[in-house]
C-alpha cells in the first residue's frame, strides 16, 4: 500500500524533526482551546480511501487501510456555530452566508469550502494558532463509529447498469435527517471520543480533494486530482464543488444531499505540517 | 293520477343517475391514484358500454417537497393530478362528481374529451354535501385533461392540483403511421403540476389555517406566472428513489403526460420516444423517434418507448431548470442485460494522452 508507506515515512520524518522544531513554532493550544478543541491521540484505523478507483477500466470501490495519523489530532468538539462565524463576516474576513433562524448557538451551515476555509484563516490570525479544515481521513479516524462505509460489493464489471442501479438503490435508501435546520450543539450526540453532533444533520467539508486512482497492475496510481471538488463528510460520504453552499440532488442523480453544509476545524500540529510536506514532496516525486 | 305525477316527478332528480336510456351494458371501474391506471383492454371486441366511474373532491394540505413545505391542495380522489379515467372510443362515460360536506369550495368538472356544456362544467357545479352526475359520449380518441373550472376561481384550482386525465382509445387499439398495431406492457401517467407557493418576508415558505386563507397569497404568486415547485405527480421526488418507476430491456411502456396549465417539454435521458403522439390525439398519426415532445398547457399526449438498454433513466421536463431546481423529474429503474452494441465504455476517464504533434495543433490539420 502506497499511501500506508506514505504515511510511515511521514511519521518517521516527523519523529525526527520534530525536536528541531518545537521550539520554533507557537506553544501548543490546551486540550479544550477556545473553540472546545479535543487532543485524540491515534491509534490505527480503518479508512476507506475517497475518491474514484478503477481496475482494468472498471470502476471499483477504494481500498480498505489501516492507517494511524502522525501526529496526536486536535478537533472542535462541535462545529463552527452561526455566532462564531457571523464574529469573522463581522470583521470582513467571511462571507455573510444566509442564516435562516435567529439562533446563535447552532451549527452555521449555508457555507462553501471557500467560507470554511476563510473562516479557518481568520481564526488563526485571531488566536496565533493554525486551524485548518481536516482531511477526509482525519475526519473518519474523528468520526469513529460514527463514520460509514458505504462500499458495495463488487458487480458484474461487464454490465455497468448493474452496479449503477445498486448504487441508486443504496442512495436511495439513504434516510433523511428528521431535523433539516441545524440544532444546538450535542443534540445528535457525542460519539465515542468525545466530540459532538458527528453524521448529524449538517455534513462537513474536509480539506481532501477529489482524486480518481487506477489499481491496475497491483500498484495505485493516481490519475486526476481535483481541488475544485472537495470531500464531505457526514451521514455519507460525498463530493461536493468548493463554492457550493447549498446542495441538492435533482435531474439525473439521485439520493439524499446532505442537508446542510458546515464544518469543525483541527489544529495543525507541528508534526502534521511536516507530514504534509512530506506528503506533498512525494506526491511530486509520483508525478515526475 | 294527477298527485302520482307529481310525486313522481320530485322523486324525479334522485332517479336521474340511473340513466337507462342507453340499454348498453354498463360497468363500473374503480380508479387508482398516478402513475399507475386502472387494469384496461388495449383493444376491445366488445361493443360500446357504460363506463361508471366516481371522482371524489378532497381539500387538503399536502407536503410538496423534502423540506416539508406545504400547501393547501384541491384534489379528484385525493392524488394530484387526480386518476386516468379509460375508456374507448364509443363508450359513454357515467361521471358521479362528488363534493362531501367537509369541504369548503363548490367544485366541478371540465372534461376536454367531452362535447358540450363547458365540457361538463356547466352541469356539474357541485357545493359542499351535493354530488352530480354526468354521462358524455367519448367521441374522439386521444388522451384528454380534464379539471375544475369553477366561475373566477378556475386558475387557482387547476394549480391546486384539481386535474386528471382520460385516456380514450381507439377500439381497435393504438396503431402506427402505417396502420400496424401498436402494444403496451405498462401505461406510466405522468401529472405535471405547476405550484405557487407564497412566502414570508424571511423567503420561507409561508403556512395557512385554512384552503380559503391561502387563497389572495397565492394568487398574488400565481400571477407572476413564475412557479415554486415544478413537480410530477404532486410533490418534489414523487417518481425519484424508493418510489423510482420500474421496467425492463423489452418492455414497452406508454408515458401519458399532461400538464392541465402550463406547457411542458418531457424528454427521456438516455432514451426516446418511439412513436409519440405529441398533441396526444390517436387520429393523428404518431410521429417517430423523437427526443423531447411538446405538451402544451391544457393538454396530454402519449409516448411509447421500448426499453432496451439497462440503467437508471431520468424522465425530466427539459426545461432542466424546472427539472433540477423545480422538481419535474422521475426515474426509470430497467432491468436486464446490457448491449454493448448501443454503447459500451471504451476508455473510462483518464488522463489525456500526450497530443502527437500533428493533430495537437488543430489548424495543423486543415493546412
Amino acid at each position: 500500500m502506497l499511501l500506508l508507506m506514505k504515511v510511515k515515512t511521514a511519521m518517521l520524518a516527523g519523529t525526527l524533526a520534530a525536536p528541531v522544531l518545537a521550539a520554533a513554532l507557537a506553544p501548543s493550544p490546551p486540550s479544550h482551546g477556545p473553540d472546545g478543541t479535543i487532543r485524540l491521540a491515534s491509534p490505527s484505523f480503518t479508512y476507506r480511501a475517497a475518491g474514484d478507483f478503477s481496475r482494468g477500466g472498471r470502476p471499483v470501490e477504494g481500498p480498505l487501510r489501516e492507517l494511524s495519523l502522525p501526529a496526536d489530532l486536535l478537533v472542535m468538539k462541535r462545529q463552527v456555530t452561526v455566532a462564531e462565524y457571523g464574529r469573522c463576516a463581522d470583521e470582513g474576513a467571511c462571507p455573510r452566508v444566509t442564516v435562516l433562524s435567529g439562533a446563535k448557538d447552532v451549527p452555521v451551515v449555508g457555507v462553501s469550502w471557500h467560507d470554511a476555509s476563510a473562516y479557518a484563516a481568520w481564526i488563526s490570525r485571531k488566536t496565533g494558532v493554525t486551524y485548518r479544515l481536516p482531511t477526509d481521513e482525519e475526519w473518519t479516524f474523528a468520526a469513529a463509529e460514527k463514520a460509514r462505509d458505504e462500499a458495495l460489493p463488487l458487480i458484474d464489471p461487464a454490465d455497468p447498469a448493474q452496479a449503477w442501479i445498486a448504487r441508486y438503490e443504496a442512495e436511495s435508501s439513504r434516510e433523511r435527517p428528521l431535523a433539516t435546520t441545524p440544532q444546538p450543539g450535542g443534540t445528535f450526540g457525542t460519539n465515542s471520543k468525545g466530540l459532538d453532533d458527528l453524521a448529524g444533520n449538517v455534513w462537513e467539508w474536509t480539506d481532501s480533494c477529489f482524486v480518481r486512482t487506477s489499481l491496475d497492475e497491483e500498484k495505485e496510481t493516481v490519475t486526476n486530482v481535483n481541488c475544485g471538488v472537495r470531500v464531505v463528510e457526514g451521514a455519507h460520504r460525498t463530493y461536493m464543488t468548493d463554492f457550493i453552499r447549498d446542495p441538492k440532488s435533482g435531474g439525473c442523480a439521485q439520493g439524499v444531499p446532505p442537508t446542510n453544509l458546515g464544518f469543525r476545524l483541527v489544529v495543525e500540529s507541528s508534526r502534521s505540517v511536516i507530514a504534509r510536506t512530506v506528503r506533498s514532496v512525494a506526491k511530486l516525486l509520483r508525478h515526475t | 293520477m294527477g298527485a302520482a305525477l307529481a310525486a313522481l316527478m320530485m322523486t324525479a332528480p334522485a332517479l336521474a343517475g340511473a340513466a337507462d336510456d342507453l340499454k348498453l351494458p354498463r360497468e363500473h371501474v374503480d380508479l387508482v391514484a398516478p402513475p399507475f391506471v386502472h387494469p384496461h383492454e388495449q383493444a376491445t371486441k366488445a361493443g360500446p358500454k357504460i363506463i361508471e366511474f366516481k371522482l371524489t373532491v378532497q381539500e387538503k394540505e399536502v407536503v410538496i417537497d423534502d423540506a416539508g413545505t406545504k400547501m393547501w391542495a384541491m384534489t379528484y380522489n385525493g392524488s394530484m393530478p387526480g386518476p386516468m379515467m379509460v375508456v374507448h372510443e364509443g363508450d359513454y362515460v357515467e361521471l358521479t362528481l362528488v363534493n362531501p360536506e367537509t369541504n369548503t369550495m363548490p367544485h366541478n368538472i371540465d372534461l376536454h374529451a367531452a362535447t358540450g356544456g363547458l365540457g361538463g362544467g356547466a352541469l356539474t357545479k357541485v357545493n359542499p354535501g351535493e354530488q352530480a352526475v354526468l354521462r358524455w359520449k367519448a367521441t374522439r380518441p386521444g388522451v384528454f385533461i380534464y379539471h375544475c373550472a369553477p366561475e373566477g376561481m378556475i386558475p387557482w384550482h387547476v394549480v391546486s392540483g384539481m386535474h386528471g386525465t382520460v385516456m380514450v382509445l381507439p377500439r381497435d387499439g393504438l396503431k402506427d403511421g402505417a396502420g400496424k398495431p401498436l402494444h403496451y406492457d405498462k401505461v406510466f401517467y405522468i401529472g405535471e403540476n405547476d405550484l405557487y407557493v407564497p412566502k414570508d418576508e424571511n423567503g420561507k415558505y409561508k403556512t395557512y389555517e385554512s384552503l380559503g386563507e391561502s387563497y389572495a397569497d397565492t394568487t398574488e404568486v400565481m400571477r407572476k406566472l413564475i412557479p415554486t415547485h415544478e413537480v410530477f405527480e404532486g410533490r418534489v421526488g414523487a417518481l425519484t428513489g424508493k418510489n423510482a418507476l420500474t421496467a425492463k430491456v423489452g418492455e414497452t411502456v406508454l408515458i401519458v403526460h399532461s400538464e392541465a396549465n402550463r406547457d411542458t417539454r418531457p424528454h427521456l435521458i438516455g432514451g426516446h420516444g418511439d412513436h409519440v403522439w405529441e398533441t396526444g390525439k390517436f387520429n393523428n398519426p404518431p410521429e417517430r423517434d423523437l427526443e423531447t415532445w411538446f405538451v402544451r398547457g391544457g393538454s396530454a399526449g402519449a409516448a411509447l418507448y421500448t426499453f432496451r438498454e439497462p440503467g437508471v433513466y431520468a424522465y425530466v421536463n427539459h426545461n432542466l431548470i424546472e427539472a433540477v431546481e423545480l422538481g419535474a423529474t422521475a426515474h426509470i429503474k430497467v432491468e436486464g442485460k446490457w448491449n454493448e452494441d448501443l454503447m459500451k465504455q471504451i476508455s473510462p476517464p483518464g488522463p489525456i494522452p500526450p497530443a502527437k504533434i500533428s493533430t495537437a495543433d488543430p489548424m495543423a490539420v486543415t493546412r
